[in-house]
């Protein structure tokens, strides 16, 4: 019983039970937490391939700040409620998405054992993997600030272009960053016109909901044009 | 001398042109007086081009004159080209000759008619594609030529359109016509297709050289033959000659007699290589045709009561005889008859047209009698006219009818006997109508014979020649008359001609046989060579002289003598009721035909062009339901497509 | 008979389809956007975690660079990710990846 393999198998089953817990929570913090599990469990993997500096990155930077923006979003907008994972109004979704699961899997798999799970790709030029003595990290640096500065910049950019992104999307506009347009009064009202006579044509519909036009009856609970309409509207306001 | 043949034609054309533009502010009688010099001057260039093709030695004779590249298309070029040779010029004479004669006796006629300077304006057209069709070097020249004097004819049918049943009689020679251009087109179509070109010059050459398959050429030669049947009134397209005599008398003289109905003819001969070159049975066909439309006609006229339907039936007949000689291989013979009939049958109309204008427009026979003392010029033209058509000698008709018969007792006795029945017909109703125009007691003031004649009025045997108004009602005394000396001058001249004419072939021996050694290089070999004892010859000359006398002589015992009473069964009268078995056809199951075409065309043709679109649409209808909206669905084909892509590699990359 | 086995690489890269395989079927069974997201997040880490393998196989030090990259456009993502979740969540917040199906044809 090598410790290696004891490492492996406990921090295999972590992984694997919070990847369960993700996709079979019913409370989205559970599933959160779950995350932070299989994170942690990867940064073991990643320590017992001797890749240290990468675990304590993933620690940092993944279960640290990621899954905590996580948590904060399902906080702040309060959708901490149970899903209802019984129902799945998409015919057949589930089953699909257990066949094509198993099918991944099975073909990754394959994949592997075509080569019998020898590596057979080249070998890239960043040179080879730290000797005992010299530390990943350094190697890691190295490469990253000599052979890969460019893509290391324009990550840089990425970041730089998301957090703008982020602000843009999230912020509440306020009434004084308005711009003022001399005919929204008027087209305010049409909207509102507009919108009562969508009300009107959507109550007539649930009145005579007519099957449609290839004969299938329209479900109960399908989204009407008039709901889609209001959220677009509201949206874009 | 020769090079002036495109001469020929451009007077007429000129004619055309100037009449066209100015021929109303010309008006009457200068505007006819053009046409008649225009043709007259295209007369005189032919007889020019002729000398000079006299000049020739034989080999030589056959000059080919090309104005302008008119279809340079990649692999299939036509030339504007004349052909000037034997056959063309004889031809281009006696329609110039022939037609000047026309234009002359038509400023009489037409005197007085609102549209006259129209009628020269077609008449000159339709001379101008005469012209064209015999001097074209090849199909499709003959082919602009064929369609204009359709066109023409069609034109001049319907002269007086404002009756509609003229209008009609127009129409009904058009379309059918239309049914034999079928043939011409698709006989182009397949010339091209098997030796790429439509010169006659190029098709005698694969004819005789072998290179055109004996398929091939039976196929070309019976659809050029469909075409000549339409063209020269053969069954089954014979039904709009008759019709036809709705137009003015004069067009039914040069169209319907001497010029436009002898273009099927024509084109036989000119292609005559082509025949040799097909099946045996081929001209068999075209004999027998001609044989049976000869008899089937001659029954016809026995029994008609216009003066013009007569001699319309006549024509057919006659025309029959032709072909009956182009199919047993006698191509001299068959010219020889055409121009002789030419002569004899453009007299006859002429004088018809000189009777019903003396007459005031009476058409009906039955209302004629005794005119010989009335109109003494008309009536010896007519007779000499009568006595050639009927093959009495020294007359012209005698001499060529006699070598078709000649030709065909020796290759095809059956249809010898069917041409010398027809003949006996001939003689029998040519003398009916002389004898009923003529001779007898006048009977035109006669309210007996007008009342008979009115009770008896057959509709579908009476068209009359439009100039007559509601004077057929009327009773009122008639004064006939000698017509003025522009309508009797020509008919003195056809008359002359139609005596003289027989001079062309005398078969006495081979000196005598000038059109014979003339066409030679035409026909040459094809010309189908008999050995007939001398004796035979003149036992069937002299038989056939015998039964045109037979018919004379009943005719005269049952029209002027009385002691027979006459038979003439309703049947023949109304011609076979081939008109009607036509009409019931085309309106019953020959409707049904188009109906099926049509709903053809609208479910399959055009279901399979809109099926088309509507297959694309429910496609569309179908791959749309694709687009459902839901992400996760779109997820899920993403996720599908990497498992299919994943697999494909692994297989690939396996086994 | 377990102390026999020995953690060859092949099983790293076997948990890590695994992990795979979990996140996909996750992301197409939930409907819950914030949940998609972390089942995401479950694929990058298997990603991770399979090239971390394959450093170690191929003695390579270029299969950690690209871990590192993925993490900062992981991070990337996220924010962006979750910037649009707020906005769309705010204004319907029982709102499903199923409601946002206006593009359907």
């Amino acid at each position: 019983m090598t410790v290696e393999l004891i490492v492996f198998g406990v921090a295999g089953l972590v992984c694997l039970a919070g990847a369960v817990g993700v996709v079979a929570s019913k409370n989205p913090v559970h599933a959160a937490l779950s995350l932070v599990a299989t994170l942690f469990g990867i940064a073991v993997l990643f320590i017992a391939q001797e890749a240290h500096f990468l675990a304590a990155v993933q620690v940092i930077v993944y279960a640290g700040a990621i899954v905590v923006l996580f948590l904060f979003v399902i906080m702040f907008l309060g959708v901490d409620r149970a899903d209802d994972l019984r129902v799945e109004p998409l015919g057949g979704q589930r089953i699909a998405a257990g066949v094509l699961g198993i099918g991944v899997v099975a073909l990754v798999v394959a994949a592997l054992a075509s080569t019998s799970f020898e590596a057979t790709g080249i070998h890239s030029d960043t040179g080879p993997l730290p000797d005992e003595g010299t530390y990943d990290i350094s190697l890691l640096s190295e490469a990253l600030f000599t052979k890969f500065v460019f893509a290391f910049e324009l990550t840089s950019v990425l970041l730089v272009i998301a957090v703008i992104g982020a602000v843009v999307l999230a912020r509440r506009t306020r009434k004084s960053d308005e711009i003022v347009d001399p005919g929204q009064e008027e087209r305010a009202e049409q909207v509102a016109e507009r919108m009562a006579r969508a009300e009107a044509r959507a109550r007539v519909y649930e009145r005579n909901r007519q099957p449609d036009e290839w004969g299938r009856p329209t479900a109960a609970g399908d989204d009407t044009g008039t709901d889609s309409a209001d959220e677009a509207e509201e949206v874009t306001a | 001398m020769v090079d002036l043949v495109w001469l020929i034609p451009a007077l007429p054309l000129a004619g055309f042109l100037v009449l066209l533009v100015a021929g109303r502010r010309l008006g009457e009688p200068v505007a006819g007086w053009v046409a008649t010099a225009a043709c007259f001057g295209s007369f005189v260039a032919t007889a020019i081009v002729f000398a000079g093709l006299l000049g020739k030695p034989e080999e030589e004779r056959h000059v080919v004159k090309t104005l302008f590249e008119w279809l340079p298309t990649g692999g299939f070029s036509v030339d504007l080209a004349f052909l000037a040779d034997p056959l063309s010029i004889t031809m281009a004479l006696f329609v110039t000759g022939v037609g000047s004669l026309i234009h002359l006796y038509s400023i009489g006629y037409m005197h007085g008619d609102a549209g006259f300077p129209k009628f020269f304006v077609y008449l000159n057209l339709f001379v101008f594609s005469m012209l064209m069709l015999v001097l074209g070097s090849n199909l499709l020249v003959t082919f602009l030529g064929w369609e204009g004097v359709g066109a023409c004819s069609y034109w001049l049918i319907s002269f007086w359109f404002s009756d509609e049943k003229n209008a009609s009689a127009g129409k009904k020679a058009f379309v059918t016509n239309r049914i034999g251009d079928w043939g011409f087109m698709v006989a182009m179509f397949l010339a091209f297709a098997s030796i790429g070109s439509i010169d006659y010059a190029d098709l005698t050459l694969a004819a005789e050289s072998g290179e055109l398959a004996a398929v091939t050429a039976t196929g070309i030669g019976l659809l050029l033959f469909v075409g000549a049947c339409g063209k020269s009134a053969q069954l089954p397209l014979y039904i709009w000659l008759p019709d036809a005599m709705a137009g003015p008398t004069p067009v039914s003289a040069l169209i319907h007699a001497a010029t436009m109905v002898t273009s099927g003819v024509f084109l036989m001969t000119r292609v005559n290589p082509i025949l040799a070159a097909g099946y045996g049975w081929a001209p068999d066909i075209i004999a027998w045709t001609g044989g049976i439309t000869a008899l089937f006609a001659a029954t016809i006229a026995v029994a008609q009561n216009d003066i013009k339907k007569v001699l319309a039936y006549s024509t057919v007949s006659q025309l029959g005889y032709m072909f009956l000689a182009v199919g047993t291989g006698a191509y001299v013979a068959a010219i020889f008859h055409m121009i002789t009939h030419a002569f004899f049958k453009a007299l006859l109309f002429l004088g018809s047209g000189s009777v019903i204008h003396g007459m005031h427009d009476e058409q009906d026979m039955r209302r004629m009698g005794g005119l010989r003392k009335a109109m003494p010029i008309t009536a010896a033209t007519f007779i000499v006219g009568w006595l050639a058509i009927s093959g009495v000698p020294p007359f012209a008709g005698f001499w060529s009818k006699d070598e078709i018969l000649l030709y065909a007792y020796d290759i095809h006795p059956a249809l010898w006997a069917i041409g010398l029945f027809t003949a006996l017909l001939t003689a029998f109703y040519m003398s009916r109508q002389v004898y009923l125009v003529f001779f007898g007691e006048p009977r035109w003031n006669d309210h007996d014979a007008v009342a008979t004649a009115d009770g008896d009025e057959v509709d579908g045997a009476h068209t009359t020649d439009a100039h007559a108004t509601a004077e057929n009602s009327e009773h009122h005394e008639v004064q006939p008359h000698e017509s003025p000396w522009l309508m009797t001058t020509p008919l003195v001249v056809l008359a002359g001609l139609a005596i003289v004419g027989g001079g062309l072939n005398l078969p006495i021996n081979s000196d005598t046989k000038f059109l014979e050694r003339w066409l030679h290089p035409v026909i040459g070999e094809n010309e189908v060579h008999i050995d007939v004892a001398t004796g035979t010859k003149w036992a069937l000359a002299v038989g056939a002289v015998a039964l045109a006398v037979v018919g004379i002589l009943a005719a005269r015992a049952i029209y002027l003598k009385h002691r027979v009473k006459p038979v003439e069964p309703a049947l023949l009268a109304h011609g076979w009721y081939y008109d009607e078995a036509v009409t019931a056809f085309v309106g019953g199951p020959g409707t049904q035909g188009f109906e099926t075409a049509a709903a053809f065309d609208r479910t399959v043709v055009d279901g399979a062009v809109n099926g088309v679109g509507g297959l694309v649409q429910r496609t569309g209808r179908l791959l749309r339901q694709a687009q459902t909206g839901y992400v996760r669905t779109y997820a899920l084909g993403i996720t599908t497509g990497v498992v299919i892509v994943l697999g494909y590699f692994l297989t690939r990359l396996t086994f | 008979m377990l102390a026999a086995m020995e953690v060859t690489p092949a099983w790293y890269l076997v948990l890590g389809s695994l992990l795979f395989g979990i996140g996909a079927v996750g992301l197409l069974v939930r409907r819950n956007p914030l949940v998609m997201f972390m089942c995401i997040e479950l694929m990058l880490n298997a990603v991770t975690l399979t090239f971390v393998t394959f450093s170690r196989m191929l003695d390579d030090i270029g299969g950690q660079t690209v871990v590192v990259f993925v993490l900062v456009v992981a991070a990337a993502e996220v924010v962006v990710g979750l910037g649009i979740i707020v906005a769309l969540l705010r204004k319907r917040p029982e709102a499903t990846a199923d409601d946002l199906a206006l593009l359907e044809g």
